[in-house]
């Protein structure tokens, strides 16, 4: 029997490799093949206490940071577990090859938001997809031996299920063709984008179909209400294109025209210590808030004009070609104007420290699940928590089927026409535009940076009526329902923490909600929110 | 600005080709064809130009910033990415052609089947056994460059030699082989090099039509000489 992990991002490969190097055979099923995962987007960074800086930095600051940036509400033990195993994962990268910059043989570290020390390294600025080529690498002899099955162009479509989880069904994309694969299945699929598509700084193939379908049929959700703004994002044609917190990381200063003219760099002044490098919701917020200051002109800068051509050149490359490709600016000679946009989901499929679901054999890692962030990530974290998140989860299916899987022999696949055991599996999986359309544009009105009650309660009325929509096919009614769950935990979290901040409850309040916000569906989906 | 859009459509592998014309009006400047064929199947309704509801054109996406390959497919008879082509540039009179990448078997559309480079990047045997790598300086940007590769597929598009199922494996081939040749030690990359020698040098005619291509921006020529002079000659490593 085969383990089957949805997902061929970092979380994924790693799931992968260290399933196999602990003997255990894969189904590596994705949209596309792992080039176009999300993951080759990263630019900025990868987080470890190396101390490589003479800052005698140590995982328990890392630890530290982690925890007080997500506000703490992240599951401390996992915390710490990540940030004590991520230089050893940084390590195994460097001897997969992966060209870290580096200084006589040492790495170099930059500095990155919310955190004191310079704990970022990064491969010019193009980490993800430089950390992405070498893993893919590493995974292609394990399929040339053909312990790793590799399903590219294959989608999840459902669970197979009755208390615990049996199997998985996924469709061939190209023939349309259904398949169903025994054994335990691990979750790589990525953030929440497609549920918002054009708005967001993601790949348009992490649907969210696959957290719609497991939201429906159970599975417990937390954390859903946090979701990050990052605080430079450009508008281009059908998406937000990042500007990577590398660019303040390395002296990129943020600044806003008052109507008299005057230039106020308002993350400096009212953050003296951390600057334009204080956690991402906090420079968000306060770019909101200048913005809405009608002494102000509405438009944020990012000055980039001082950085030295040294830096440009080994540090940034990528960023400004990009800019200058998709923005006609060059940001080495004009200040750029930069607006806060969608960029991650802290939320996801809730998991214990194992990285382990409420249902036995679903396991989770990397961005669809709600692990070590709690209610603000770190730039430079969610790409070390997939790593390192996908090697938990496949520890645990090591330990929970090891046994099974090697004692059973691999069940072969059933095909579309072999499968007629009483399952019902959902016939249509691709949702209908014009009703994302419609639930994105709500949204957007409730689940801004700034957030008020009566806002998000009209939003839920709103998304409620859009379920009526005699348009709503299967997929879509799931995937509204998956949203809903979004705005009730905001609507349920009546305070301010990390990235949800309410008008209406502006104070953090630790005696009711420091912890993650679950939700969970029933078989008629009615939804459930609890702390 | 108005569009005049023709697109080259199949409904699957077996069907026949046919091929359909859209009106497009848009005055973004920043207006791509990826995007454009977003916003066409995103209507609740979609006409062609007889004013006939059609199905959703088929395409692949996923980054939408140039960055992950899949939407690479012809436009007005060039290879490149969707996401990277501005409708402003890529038009002639108002008039752009899409059409699938011609190399590849046609799954739907504009969706080609590209599953033989991931087969070719197996044959080429594109892995490093031993985790053991440190990164030798002075060839390190050239590892860097090689790993950018989005296997898109553009430069098979153009290169003279490459036939899907052959044994030269092209430019998206020997491209990312040259990451790990150049860091890899004369012992552990031996098998490596065997295969490449088989794989590349005897049939890449060095034209580099490729080079001119590759949305990626990677230097094939420098990786291409830097991979050679490895594995070809012993030479730039030795260690
Ligand atoms: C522009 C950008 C820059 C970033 N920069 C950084 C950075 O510098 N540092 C950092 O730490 N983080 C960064 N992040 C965040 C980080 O890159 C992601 O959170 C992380 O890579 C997620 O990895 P993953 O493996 O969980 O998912 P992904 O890489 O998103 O992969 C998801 C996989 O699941 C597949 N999939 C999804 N749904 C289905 C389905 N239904 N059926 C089959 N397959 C499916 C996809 O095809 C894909 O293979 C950045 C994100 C973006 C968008
Ligand atoms: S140099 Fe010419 S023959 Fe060689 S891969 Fe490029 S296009 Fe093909
Ligand atoms: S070498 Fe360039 S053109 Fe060829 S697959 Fe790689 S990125 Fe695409
Ligand atoms: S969508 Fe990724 S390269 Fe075009």
């Amino acid at each position: 029997m085969r383990v089957n992990v949805i997902g061929a991002g970092l979380a994924g490969l790693s799931a992968t490799r260290t399933l196999v190097k602990n003997n255990m055979k894969v189904n590596l099923i994705s949209y596309q093949t792992s080039e176009r995962a999300q993951s080759v987007l990263a630019e900025g960074g990868i987080n470890a206490a190396m101390d490589v800086s003479g800052e005698s930095d140590s995982y328990e600051y890392h630890y530290k940071d982690t925890l007080k940036s997500g506000c703490d509400i992240a599951n401390e033990q996992a915390v710490k577990n990540f940030a004590k195993a991520s230089p050893d994962i940084l390590r195994e990268l460097v001897a997969i090859g992966v060209p870290f910059n580096s200084k006589n043989g040492q790495i170099v570290q930059r500095y990155f938001g919310g955190q004191e020390k310079k704990r970022t390294a990064y491969a010019k600025s193009s980490t993800g997809k430089e950390i992405m080529t070498a893993l893919i690498d590493s995974v292609r002899q394990y399929e040339v031996e053909g312990t790793v099955n590799r399903l590219s162009h294959h989608e999840f479509v459902s669970v197979k299920m009755d208390i615990s989880c049996k199997g998985v069904y996924v469709r061939d994309t190209f023939t349309k063709k259904t398949e169903y694969y025994e054994g335990p299945v691990i979750f790589a699929t990525g953030g929440l984008s497609g549920l918002l598509p054009g708005v967001t700084t993601g790949s348009t193939m992490n649907t969210g179909n696959a957290a719609a379908e497991l939201f429906s049929k159970g599975v417990v959700f937390s954390n859903l209400e946090m979701v990050q703004y990052h605080p430079t994002t450009m508008s281009i044609v059908g998406k937000r294109l990042l500007v990577s917190e590398a660019a303040r990381g390395e002296g990129g200063r943020l600044y806003i025209k008052t109507k008299s003219g005057e230039i106020k760099y308002y993350m400096e002044e009212k953050y003296p210590k951390l600057g334009n490098l204080m956690p991402r919701d906090v420079v968000a917020r306060e770019s909101y808030l200048v913005v809405h200051d009608d002494n102000n002109e509405p438009i944020v800068y990012l000055d980039m004009r001082h950085l030295s051509k040294e830096i440009w050149k080994n540090r940034l490359s990528d960023l400004r070609e990009e800019i200058m490709h998709y923005k006609g600016t060059d940001p080495a000679k004009t200040p750029i104007q930069v607006e806060p946009g969608i960029h991650y989901f802290m939320g996801g499929i809730d998991v214990d420290v194992n990285h382990k679901s409420n249902i036995e054999g679903i396991y989770a890692a990397g961005e669809c699940c709600s692990q070590y962030h709690g209610a603000n990530r770190l730039g430079g974290n969610s790409t070390m928590g997939a790593l390192y998140g996908g090697r938990v989860a496949a520890l645990s299916v090591v330990a929970d089927f090891g046994e099974k899987c090697k004692k059973q022999e691999y069940a072969m696949k059933k095909t579309d026409s072999e499968i007629k055991d009483g399952e019902r599996i959902p016939e249509s999986i691709e949702h209908t535009p014009v009703i994302t359309e419609n639930a994105k544009g709500i949204f957007m009105e409730s689940m801004g940076i700034i957030r008020e009650g009566d806002s998000i309660q009209k939003g839920i009325n709103r998304l409620r009526e859009l379920q009526q929509d005699k348009r709503c096919n299967e997929m879509d009614i799931k995937r509204l329902r998956l949203m809903m769950a979004m705005l009730e935990s905001a609507f349920y979290r009546k305070e301010s923490r990390g990235a949800h901040y309410r008008t209406d409850y502006p104070k953090r309040n630790d005696e009711s909600y420091k912890g993650l916000v679950k939700s969970k569906c029933d078989k008629v989906g009615k939804i459930t929110i609890s702390i | 600005m108005r569009y005049n859009i023709e697109i080259l459509r199949r409904q699957s592998p077996e069907a026949e080709n046919y091929t359909e014309n859209i009106i497009y009006d848009t005055d973004d400047v920043g207006e791509t064809v990826a995007n454009m064929l977003r916003t066409i199947n995103s209507a609740e309704k979609i006409l062609n130009n007889d004013g006939k509801v059609i199905e959703p054109i088929s395409y692949e996406h996923s980054c939408m910033q140039k960055k992950c390959g899949a939407c690479a497919m012809v436009i007005n008879k060039r290879p490149m990415l969707a996401c990277d082509a501005f409708l402003n540039n890529v038009q002639i009179n108002g008039h752009i052609r899409l059409e699938p990448l011609k190399k590849f078997p046609v799954v739907r559309d504009l969706i080609v089947d590209r599953s033989i480079m991931m087969e070719n990047l197996k044959a080429v045997r594109i892995w490093a056994k031993q985790e053991n790598i440190t990164l030798d300086e002075e060839t390190v940007h050239i590892s860097y460059e090689a790993a950018t590769c989005l296997q898109c597929g553009c430069c098979l598009e153009v290169c003279p030699n490459f036939v899907s199922g052959d044994d030269f494996v092209g430019a998206a081939g020997f491209v990312p082989a040259g990451r790990l040749l150049t860091q890899m030690t004369v012992d552990d990359r031996q098998e490596l090099a065997d295969s490449y020698k088989k794989h590349v040098y005897k049939t890449c005619a060095k034209s580099l039509a490729c080079n001119d291509i590759c949305p990626a921006g990677i230097d094939i020529e420098h990786v291409l000489s830097a991979s050679n002079a490895v594995a070809i000659w012993n030479r730039l490593r030795n260690r």
